[in-house]
C-alpha cells in the first residue's frame, strides 16, 4: 500500500501515539518483549513511541542487525509526518489521532485507557472497531490484537460533512442557510 | 416595634424578590431555545471554544466552512494549558484569508486568540476541580464582560461550562444576549439528548 515492500533494505514502521495525554500502560506495553517479538514477525522493522506526559521510558533500540528498532520522544507540533510515514499507527482513543489517520487511510489499531475518569472515548473506538475502520485492543491484549489482525480486512473511512451543522445555525440566526 | 416592622417587611419583599427572579429565569429560558426568524443584524461576535485534540479537530472542521462575513469577529479562546488548539485555530483564519484575497474579496483580519483557566484537566479529581473550577468561573466572567459575545460555539464541555455559565448569567441580568450552540462530538454515541438536532457527522 505504502511500498514499504519494495527493496531489501525496505523499512516498515510502526508509530505509536499517546496525544497529549499520560498513558503509561500503553508504552509499558508496546515496549514490552511480547508485543515487540509480535511486531518484527509480522514484518514490522522500526518502532517509533511518542509518549506524550507519561514518565515511562521504553528502552531505545538501534542499530543494522536489530529486528526491531525502537525509538521515542515526548511531544511534536504536528504528528503528520510521522501518520504518513508509518505502516501501522498505533493510538490512543483520543478522536483526533483517530480521525487524523483514518483520514489517511493506515491500517490502526486504538488502544483504550481505562484509567480515565469518563471514558466517552472508548465508544467511539468500540463502535469504528465495529463498522471495521480499525482494530480495538486494551494494554493487555494488545499483542494478541497485534498477532490476530489482518489490514486488508479493514475498510476505509469517509469523513463527514459539517456543512448541515452550519445551515442549522445560519437558519436558528435568521440568515440565509446557503 | 422597629425589629417587627423590618421582618414584616422582609416577609414581603422575598416572596416578591424570588417571583420576580424566578419570571426572570423562566423567561430568559423560554427565549434561549428560540430561534430568530430574520437576522436585523449583519455580524454577529462569535466566541469559539476550543476544546483540545479531537474537540479541536472538529470545531475547526465547522469553522472551515462558516460564513465568514456574519460570524464576525471572531474570538478563539482555548485553555491555558493548551498550547495546540489556538495554533491551529490561526493557520486556519490564515489560510481562510488566504483564500479570500484570492478570490478577490477584500478581508480584515478578524480573529482574535485568547486563552482561559481551566475547570479541570483530563484525569483530574472531581474533589481538587472544585477550586480550579471556581477560578475559571472568575476568569470566564471577566472574559464575557471583555467580549460581550452574540454567538458561542462550542464542543467541549471542560472549558465552556464556565463560558456558558457566565453568559447565561449575563441574559438573565440583562446585560446582553447571546446564542449558545453546542455540538456534540462524534465521540458521544450511546447517549442521544432528545432536544438535539442530529444532522450528520462532523468527522
Amino acid at each position: 500500500m505504502d511500498g514499504a515492500e519494495n527493496g531489501e533494505h525496505s523499512r516498515k514502521m510502526v508509530f505509536v501515539t499517546v496525544g497529549t495525554t499520560c498513558f503509561d500502560a500503553l508504552v509499558k506495553t508496546v515496549d514490552s518483549q511480547q508485543v515487540r517479538e509480535e511486531l518484527s514477525r509480522k514484518g514490522y522493522t522500526d518502532l517509533l513511541i511518542q509518549m506524550g506526559r507519561g514518565s515511562y521510558m521504553p528502552s531505545k533500540v538501534s542499530g543494522e542487525d536489530e529486528p526491531l528498532t525502537v525509538d521515542y520522544f515526548t511531544f511534536s507540533p504536528s504528528i503528520a509526518d510521522y501518520l504518513k510515514s508509518a505502516s501501522l499507527i498505533i493510538s490512543h482513543a483520543g478522536s483526533g489521532s483517530i480521525f487524523e489517520t483514518l483520514r489517511l487511510g493506515k491500517p490502526l489499531i486504538v488502544v483504550v485507557n481505562e484509567d480515565l475518569m469518563d471514558n466517552h472515548q472508548s465508544e467511539l473506538a468500540e463502535e469504528l472497531a465495529e463498522r471495521k475502520h480499525l482494530f480495538y485492543a486494551r494494554p493487555q491484549t494488545l499483542h494478541q490484537t497485534i498477532q490476530d489482525m489482518s489490514p486488508e480486512s479493514l475498510i476505509p473511512y469517509s469523513p463527514g460533512n459539517p456543512m448541515p451543522v452550519v445551515r442549522l445555525m445560519n437558519k436558528f440566526l435568521g440568515f440565509p442557510t446557503d | 416595634m422597629e425589629k417587627d416592622n423590618d421582618r414584616r417587611i422582609w416577609c414581603f419583599m422575598l416572596p416578591v424578590l424570588v417571583a420576580i427572579f424566578v419570571i426572570r429565569v423562566l423567561y430568559v429560558l423560554y427565549w434561549t431555545g428560540k430561534p430568530i426568524g430574520s437576522s436585523k443584524t449583519h455580524s454577529l461576535r462569535t466566541l469559539i471554544v476550543l476544546g483540545s485534540g479531537g474537540h479541536t479537530a472538529e470545531m475547526l472542521s465547522i469553522m472551515n466552512v462558516l460564513q465568514n462575513d456574519i460570524y464576525t469577529p471572531r474570538i478563539y479562546v482555548a485553555a491555558a494549558t493548551d498550547n495546540m488548539s489556538l495554533k491551529k485555530a490561526r493557520v486556519l483564519e490564515e489560510s481562510l484569508m488566504h483564500q479570500g484575497e484570492n478570490s478577490g474579496r477584500k478581508m480584515i483580519e478578524a480573529a482574535q486568540f485568547i486563552q482561559i483557566y481551566r475547570s479541570r484537566e483530563v484525569g483530574q479529581s472531581y474533589i481538587t476541580s472544585v477550586g480550579t473550577t471556581l477560578i475559571a468561573m472568575a476568569h470566564a466572567l471577566w472574559l464575557t464582560l471583555k467580549i460581550r459575545p452574540q454567538v458561542i460555539i462550542c464542543n467541549g464541555p471542560g472549558t465552556c461550562i464556565p463560558l456558558c455559565a457566565s453568559a447565561f448569567l449575563f441574559k438573565l441580568l440583562g446585560l446582553g444576549w447571546s446564542h449558545i450552540f453546542y455540538v456534540e462530538s462524534i465521540a458521544r454515541l450511546k447517549k442521544k439528548f432528545r432536544r438535539a438536532h442530529y444532522v450528520g457527522c462532523l468527522m
